[in-house]
This record gives C-alpha cells, structure tokens and sequence, in this order.
C-alpha cells in the first residue's frame, strides 16, 4: 500500500449466512430435533427431513496458522470445508453426508485432535490470557489448561459424567474464565509493592484509588513526593490497581496461590442460574503442571462422578448432600475463609435447624 | 531468517500428553518468526520466575479509539523482538461460522503482519490476533478489514458481542440470534470503535434459556430466546421413549426434576404439563429432544445488568423485560432503541469504571427502572422486599398506576 490512507470500513459485525453450511442455512430456524450418536457427534433433524451431523474436537485455542491449515484440509478432504466454533474453543466439522463422520472422527484422531466434548462430558476449559498476554497474572493460562486437559483426556471424550461438566481457569481474581463447575482461580496473596518514585509521573492518583473494591488505597506523601499507599490489613491482593498505576507492583514470583471454587451454573434448566462457591486454597502455584491442581480436581470429579445423580450439575449435586457431605466427601479442610464477608453475606449463612447428620 | 532458538525447558514439558500442544505451535511459527522465538523466551523467562511481564500502553489504528490490546514487554532487553506483542481483537460472524477459504484468507494475512498466532476465540468472543508489532498493526487491520471483518471492542465502550449456534442448527431456538446480533451491534459501531463510556458494556444472545453464552452471568445486556404458548409435545415419542427408557427413569429424570412439579406422567405413558407453571427452565426438552419442543409463540426475555467480579463482585443480570417479540423490523428497532436508552442512561449516572449492574445496584432498580422509562413488574423480582424500613406513602399513586396498567392489557 502507498501513502494514500486507506479509509476503515466500519462494517461491524459481518453476516454468518455467507459462512454457514449450506444444510444451516437452508434449514435455518426450521431444526426440529437432535441425538447424540456418539461421545463428539451430534445429529440434527429439520422439520424438512435434512440431516446435519457435527463433529466436535478440541484445540489447543491459541493456534499456530499451521494448525489452522492443518484443520482446514482436514475440513476440505473429510469434511464439508464448513466449521464452526464453540464458546470453549472446540471446533465442530458439520457434513450432511453420514458417511463422512467416521473417517472424519479417524483423521481428526490420527493429527492428534480429541473428538469430544458433548453431553455429559467434561468440555475443553474456558481459557484466559495469563503470562502470554496479559498485564496481571499471576500464573499461565494456557499452560495450565493444557495440564489439565492432559489428566482430563478421557472425560473429554467420553460421556460419563453425571451432567456436563463445565471448567473455567483465571489467571487473577478478575476471573476472566467465568463461572462453571469447578474454577481454577488464582490469587495473588501479597499487596502490590508501591514503586513510589514512580507514582508521581505516571498515575492519576484519585482513579487508582477509586479502582480498589475495598478501598484500601491512600493518596501520601512520600520522600516529599505525592504518591500512594495501601492498607495492608484490607487489601485483599486482587491486582486491580495494576492496570491503571503499573508502579502498583503485584505481579510477584513468590506469593501466588491456586484456589478451586465450584457449583457455576449459568444454564436455568432445573435451578436457577448460580455462582461458585470457594472450596478451597493455598495450592502451590508450580509451573509447567501444576500437579496438586490437577490431583485435587480430579478428586472433586469422581466424588460428583460417583455420587451425583443423572442431570445434576455438580451445584445441584452439593445442594441436594448438603455442604458438609461434600467437605466429608472430598476430605477438604473447612475454614474461616470459606465464610463470606462480602456485602450480602448473611445471606450464605444457615439460618435453620436443617442439619443432615 | 532462522534465529536462535531459547532452551525452554518448562515449555518443553508441555508438548507431551494427549491434549493439543500450543508449544509445539509456538516452536513451529519460531522457526521462521523471530518474535515468536523471542515470544518463546520470555514466557519460559515467565515460568521459570513464576511472574508475567507485559504492560498496557496506547496503540490504534486511525480513526478508531479501541480495538487493539496493546502489550510491551518489560524484559524486552531479554527478548528484543517479542518487546512488541500486541493482540488485535476482529469480531467473528455470529455463530463463529466460517469456511475454510475464509479461515486460510485470515492465516495469509497474518503469516504476513504478524507473528503467525491467532486465538480462536478470546473470552471476549473475538478472533485474537496475537502478536503484532506496533508498525504493523494498521497494515495487519487494513487486511483483515479489506476481509470483510471489523475491530472489537476494548476498554471503556461497547464490547464484542457473542451469540449461540442457535437457529443455525439447534432446535431449542426461539429467536433469529444472527439478525439480533447484528442489528444490535451493528448499531453501537461508533460506541464500539471510540470508547467513551463509564466501563465495558456487553451484549450477548443466546436462543433459548439453556444460555449458552452466559449471558446472565456475564453480560449487560442478555437477550435470551423463550416462548408463551405451551411446550409442544409429541405424544408418540413420549411413548417411545418411555419404552426405552423405562417409567421409572423417566419419573425420577424428567418429571421430578422439573422445579415447579408442573408434569405428570399418565398411566397410558403420555405427558400432561401445566403449562401455566412452567418456568421455561429447558430441563425436560433437553432430555427429551425428540418428544418435546419449546412453543410456537416465541420472543424473548431480556436481562440487564450481569458481569464478572471487578469491582463489586459477581451480578446477576435482572429481569427487564420479560417477553417480547422480536420477529418484525419493527421488533428490532424497538430493541435497539432500549438498548440506547439504557446505554445513555447509564453514560450519565455511571462512575468511571462502574458497570451497569453496579450502577443498578448502587441506585436501585426501581430508579433506574424510572430513569429508563420501564414500569415495574412482579416477574422482575424473586420476591417482594422483606424490609420494613421504607417510605411509602405514594402508595395510592402508585397502586393506581398498576390498576390503570392492568386494565390497558386487558383491553389490548
Ligand atoms: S484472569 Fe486476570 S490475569 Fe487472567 S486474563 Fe483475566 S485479567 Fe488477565
Ligand atoms: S491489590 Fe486490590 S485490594 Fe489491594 S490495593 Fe490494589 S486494588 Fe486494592
Ligand atoms: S442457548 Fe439454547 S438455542 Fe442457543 S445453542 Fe444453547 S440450547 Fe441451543
Ligand atoms: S421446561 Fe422446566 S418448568 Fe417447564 S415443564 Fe419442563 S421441566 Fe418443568
């Protein structure tokens, strides 16, 4: 391109239609059931007789453009040169040719993609940024899905699982892995170190104050210059006042800790929607498997396993034993901190006789 | 240009094991991308010193504000060539459609600009383009816009949208999410592109209650598809079913789960449903798929007010509006004009960095309901308030504004 500036076309949000598998398109809004055939495929019936089969398979998310051309004669040779992606990164082949889906299912297996992730199986784990790409992390993110998914290969593509199981990591208690059955959370555990010879040319100080959720920063003076200081006592290490004021050190190499929270639900089929709940801390933040994460969550997944019934979600599950079953299940210690103190904690607490023992 | 490669011995452990390698991706773009072989460096560096080093900065491209996640390193005297990583975020199609001649078309023009990785997708919803140094980042987006494809969103404005597979293949669908999607987004470009507002602000839409975009949980605006009229049922599939399945299962799976008991099972193995109790909850059309069917008067439900934990911790989107129709032109523009009305609301009264459920919360819904122009309704709470501590005087005004309400629908 020359010199000429070429002027951006605002064009927003394209149209899917042009992209979409033909059988899609024609038989858009008109779908009327599906079955599952097999742990990774799924077969659709229009209202029109059209049958569309989909072939799920997991991916590493962040992809080389190797791997994307690697999927994409995959998708011209086996497929229908159609594909779409999940919300968990799983790519789905969709053909309207039956006989395509076992080669398919062969080829993906043969380049090492696990074919999966539908029904009751334990999907790919929502994915954040951590040490690749973002500002505050305190440990990786795709490091440790992988990890993960390494230990959680078979529940990928197998269907044994009370319900779906849904599995989210963040790399800070911003947690941009969402809600889900069971979070991986990590979680800073020192206050930021203040670089205050800093503080004084780069932040705007009444907005790095305002960002704290538990208002724990301070405008002083310090060496006779304004800067920042923090309340240790109420700080609770999140990080948040990073982005906006980088001398607000967090990122630090000794003090992380991994936390596991469970019982998201963001479906409304059966209960209502629902956040998860801590069940517990302290795990060693140890690069490049973090194994005691993987130990412990896979603890958790053949207590629900084993005593969860059809349907329920690992919530519903814990709702209906109670939360000291699943303490005693698990063997994880309850603490103190298990007991919220956030604004609209009364409402966690037990106000009621119903104790099962 | 082949550069020396980092040991990377952490990284290394992770290229074994069943599940895709994103190191052996990493390792194969180094070969040729200096920056990759750099990028490799520093987060081994990252692992090995159990620490992150990437800061913000400002980079765009001209005429917008947003859209480009800006990374400089700060062990860049380590690792010259990854000092600039930033990641450019392009919305998808609705749906995450493509085909294979669209995908390679993105992969060329990113083995051109950038560093060869390319995230599918970001929590955000978006295509990342990670890795792009800033001379490039307006030549990498002229490419990819001459595509067909537009920035998402970043910072203080309108985000990135998501919505379900939805009408494209599944048969629990009760709205068209594509055109949703787009007429919605496609109507906040400017707020999109030139971050102006408090905080982030997201839409999401998903077909049916089932949610899969969590959109309750994570979204401002969540547009979720429903229906008024009864499920639809097909009496000979329930039959096979229960044939298959056993009555049993089907007592203890369906009818028992269902959180408002509103089944019943007949001794001749059909289904009865009270439909007027049906809360939409999806449980037995998930597990039935053949033989039961969401109903034909479809719309949507409407939900404002969800997000993830900074600052307040996590929300709940609320009830706004509990079913509408969104199938004419008209329909559309009516949401859109909602959408705008709560967007310039929430401009006004939001502190910085407050998103709107805070702002909610931190006023009261019946406020913000006053200051959007929506009358309040029973299914927008769990329950009344259980507080007496309340000044309610206007009592008799208020009351009659329900009456007078009431008897417009009935006349309606
Ligand atoms: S969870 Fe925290 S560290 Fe991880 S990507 Fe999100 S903001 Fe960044
Ligand atoms: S780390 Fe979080 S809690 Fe601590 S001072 Fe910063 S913003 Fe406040
Ligand atoms: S939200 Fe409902 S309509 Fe959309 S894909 Fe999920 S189940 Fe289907
Ligand atoms: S959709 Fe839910 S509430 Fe309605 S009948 Fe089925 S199980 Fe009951």
């Amino acid at each position: 391109m020359s010199d000429q500036y070429r002027e951006a076309v605002e064009s927003g949000v394209p149209d899917p239609f042009q992209y979409m598998h033909p059988v899609m398109r024609r038989n858009y809004g008109q779908w009327d059931w599906h079955e599952r055939c097999r742990p990774g495929v799924l077969h659709h019936r229009s209202v029109n007789g059209d049958s569309i089969w989909t072939v799920r398979a997991g991916t590493q998310r962040q992809m080389d453009t190797g791997t994307i051309r690697k999927l994409c004669a995959i998708a011209d040779e086996y497929g229908e040169s159609h594909v779409r992606f999940t919300i968990r990164s799983n790519i789905e082949f969709m053909v309207s040719d039956e006989a395509r889906v076992v080669p398919l299912i062969d080829k993906l297996n043969d380049e090492g993609f696990p074919v999966g992730g539908t029904g009751n199986s334990v999907s790919m784990i929502s994915h954040t940024q951590g040490f690749l790409h973002c500002d505050i992390p305190a440990t990786d993110a795709s490091g440790v899905v992988k990890a993960l998914m390494d230990e959680l290969y078979e529940e990928f593509v197998n269907e044994r699982m009370p319900n779906r199981v849904h599995i989210s990591t963040s790399c800070c208690q911003i947690n941009c892995g969402g809600q889900a059955d069971i979070a991986i959370n990590i979680q800073h555990t020192k206050p930021p170190m203040i670089n205050h010879d800093l503080v004084a040319n780069i932040c705007e100080r009444p907005s790095v104050v305002a960002r704290c959720p538990v208002a724990a920063i301070r405008p002083a003076i310090v060496n006779g210059k304004p800067s920042l200081e923090v309340d240790e006592r109420k700080c609770i290490c999140c990080g948040a006042c990073y982005p906006p004021c980088p001398p607000m050190q967090i990122n630090d190499p000794v003090n992380s800790k991994l936390a596991i929270w469970i019982g998201g639900k963001n479906s409304n089929a059966r209960s209502k929607p629902s956040f998860m709940k801590l069940v517990a801390a302290g795990l060693p933040n140890k690069p490049p498997r973090w194994p005691e994460v993987s130990a412990l969550v896979k603890k958790i997944l053949k207590c629900y396993q084993e005593d969860a019934r059809d349907w329920e979600r690992v919530g519903e599950w814990v709702e209906r034993i109670g939360w000291p079953r699943f303490f005693e299940k698990t063997g994880l210690p309850f603490t103190r901190f298990h007991v919220d103190n956030w604004k609209g904690a009364k409402y966690t607490l037990n106000h009621s006789t119903h104790i099962r023992f | 240009m082949t550069k020396k490669q980092h040991d990377t011995p952490n990284l290394d452990q992770l290229e074994s094991g069943p599940w895709p390698s994103f190191v052996t991706g990493f390792k194969r773009l180094a070969q040729d991308k200096p920056m990759m072989a750099d990028l490799l460096g520093q987060l081994e560096h990252s692992y090995q010193n159990i620490k992150g080093y990437w800061k913000g900065g400002t980079v765009t491209v001209r005429g917008y504000g947003g859209g480009i996640i800006p990374r400089f390193s700060e062990v860049a005297d380590k690792f010259p060539e990854s000092s600039e990583f930033h990641t450019l975020r392009v919305m998808p199609a609705p749906g995450m459609h493509y085909d294979t001649e669209l995908l390679r078309a993105l992969c060329d023009v990113w083995d051109e600009h950038g560093s060869g990785l390319l995230a599918l997708h970001g929590q955000s919803g978006d295509m990342m383009f990670q890795g792009c140094k800033s001379e490039n980042i307006q030549a990498a987006f002229d490419a990819i816009n001459e595509l067909g494809f537009d920035l998402g969103g970043a910072g203080p404005s309108v985000r990135t949208s998501m919505s379900c597979v939805g009408a494209a293949r599944c048969e629990h669908s009760c709205f068209n999410e594509a055109v949703a999607h787009r007429q919605v987004m496609n109507s906040f470009t400017d707020d999109l592109h030139r971050p102006a507002l408090p905080y982030k602000f997201k839409f999401k839409f998903s077909g049916c209650p089932n949610d899969c975009m969590n959109s309750i949980q994570r979204s401002d605006m969540a547009v979720i598809g429903t229906w008024r009229d009864d499920i639809r049922i097909k009496q000979d599939e329930v039959r096979k079913f229960v044939m298959d399945k056993g009555r049993d299962y089907v007592q203890e799976n369906v009818i028992s789960r269902c959180p408002t008991q509103c089944m019943k099972l007949t001794k001749d193995d059909t289904l009865e449903i009270d439909n007027s109790n049906c809360v939409r909850c999806m449980h037995c059309i998930n597990v039935m798929t053949k033989a039961l069917s969401p109903g034909l008067d479809r719309g949507v439900t409407i939900l404002v007010g969800g997000k993830r934990t900074l600052k307040i911790g996590d929300l709940f989107g609320t009830v706004l509006v509990p079913f509408r129709k969104l199938e004419t032109q008209q329909d559309y523009e009516e949401l859109v004009e909602l959408a705008e009305t709560i967007i310039d609301f929430w401009a006004e009264n939001g502190l910085e960095h407050e998103r709107l459920g805070e702002t909610i919360e931190r006023i009261g819904l019946t406020n913000f309901l006053e200051g959007i122009g929506v009358e309040v309704e029973p299914a927008m709470v769990a329950q009344p308030r259980s507080n007496s501590y309340a000044r309610m005087d206007a009592w008799e005004e208020e009351a009659e504004k329900w009456r007078k309400r009431q008897a417009g629908k009935q006349g309606a």
